[in-house]
């Protein structure tokens, strides 16, 4: 008995992942393309997406100010303080931008989705939509999916320019560097190919990451007010866990 | 119905923003910016040592960029480095005679190879070969030499 616990234990990881992947299986083979899906995917960018971009763009630009600061602090003591940019560019690219927006994401709209649908989940909406055979998967789950992987690069991309800009307001309004060289070593040392997609593709990866998580906990909660809650915790420890070890695994196939 | 257009207005807007700003991040804060084009022609040079040339490096002729370098290999028949370069095709009345070397930029920078033109009537055409080339100078074996030159006139003397 006590052997068989701890064997579920170990085993009961690898079920719920098991379970995600059969939740997306599920919710792409429910993909019709059409424009009932277009229109409830667009309107749910705007609830996860376009309600995002504030906190994204404020974040955002005190990040790239921090960044500014931080490298031209540590780059003086050795007077290179003209590879600013260089740091700032780079660390931002490759991973602050992709990191931080995802884990940003997954706190303002991950959570935000799981409650919506472990409310729905609740109040019996979802059974009756099953009762009407309307497949709830496909008609609330896979729009917010879809939803939150167009959204997650478009507000990395928002994070990263504002990233830019604060720093450049920072290096160069408050601390004097020459606009010449800090745009000139930015566009010399960041690669389209490498530096500026390899962004992209990372913040994709973490996009559709944490939105599978959130629509998953979300359908899966207990239909209580304490198993929405359960689920919306769930959602933003799980999918910060996950866009971290995928930060590093996906760093490590491109290194 | 008038909310329900004013929600499909702004996540069209963040669309839109989300778009320019990708491409104002590809366009102004990478490399992109700078890139030659594609009307390009490439010519070709041996050199003997490239130090830590890499492929994309900048082709410069008195210190503007002309090109970038394509590809490197290895001649299997001279054993030297053949390097590919493309230089953009509006900078196409080189000389034939243009010599060719790996420099630094700056004490650490990266390297580059720089173009130095001759004074040949005819220009270099598509698929063409530098003759003239001068390998990268890796600091190792100046030291080795330096070394080896004192040691050898303390010899002598």
């Amino acid at each position: 008995m006590n052997a068989s616990h701890f064997l579920s234990r170990l085993t009961d990881p690898i079920a719920a992942i098991g379970r995600c992947g059969q939740f997306l299986l599920r919710m792409i083979a429910g993909i019709r393309p059409g424009n009932r899906l277009a229109i409830s995917s667009l309107q749910q960018t705007y609830l996860v997406g376009a309600r995002s971009l504030v906190i994204i763009m404020i974040c955002g630009f005190f990040v790239g100010m921090v960044l500014a600061l931080q490298s031209v602090n540590a780059l003086q003591s050795f007077g290179a303080e003209d590879q600013a940019s260089l740091l700032v560019g780079k660390s931002l690219f490759r991973e602050l931008g992709p990191v931080l927006t995802a884990l940003l994401f997954a706190g303002r709209a991950g959570t935000a989705v799981t409650a919506e649908i472990g409310l729905m989940r609740a109040t019996s909406q979802i059974d009756a939509m099953e009762l009407m055979a309307i497949d709830p998967v496909h008609r609330i789950a896979l729009p917010r999916f879809l939803a939150g992987l167009i959204s997650m690069p478009l507000l990395a991309g928002m994070f990263n320019a504002m990233a830019i800009l604060g720093s450049v307001v920072f290096a160069i309004g408050v601390i004097g560097l020459d606009p010449g060289i800090f745009w000139g070593k930015l566009q010399n040392s960041i690669t389209f190919q490498e530096d500026f997609l390899q962004g992209v593709l990372k913040s994709v990866v973490f996009g559709s990451l944490v939105s599978l998580v959130a629509v998953y906990y979300g359908y899966t909660s207990k239909p209580t007010g304490a198993g929405v809650g359960t689920a919306t915790t769930n959602t933003i420890v799980v999918s910060s866990v996950l866009v971290l070890i995928f930060d590093f695994i996906l760093t490590s196939f491109f290194a | 119905m008038r909310a329900n257009y004013n929600v499909e207005l702004a996540s069209g807007l963040f669309l839109l923003l989300g778009i320019a700003a990708l491409v104002w991040l590809a366009t102004s804060a990478t490399n992109l910016g700078n890139a030659i084009g594609n009307d390009v022609y490439r010519i070709t040079g041996l050199f003997t040592n490239i130090g830590d040339l890499k492929p994309r490096a900048p082709v410069k002729v008195g210190g503007v960029t002309v090109g970038e370098v394509e590809d490197i290999k290895l001649d299997m028949q001279t054993f030297e480095a053949h390097v590919t370069m493309k230089i953009a095709r509006r900078y196409s009345e080189l000389p034939n005679d243009t010599s060719a070397a790996i420099l630094t930029s700056g004490v650490l920078g990266d390297r580059y190879i720089g173009l130095e033109p001759g004074g040949s009537p005819d220009v270099l055409q598509e698929g063409d070969e530098i003759l003239i080339t001068q390998s990268a100078i890796v600091i190792e074996q100046l030291v080795g030499k330096y070394l080896f030159n004192t040691s050898g006139q303390g010899d002598e003397g």
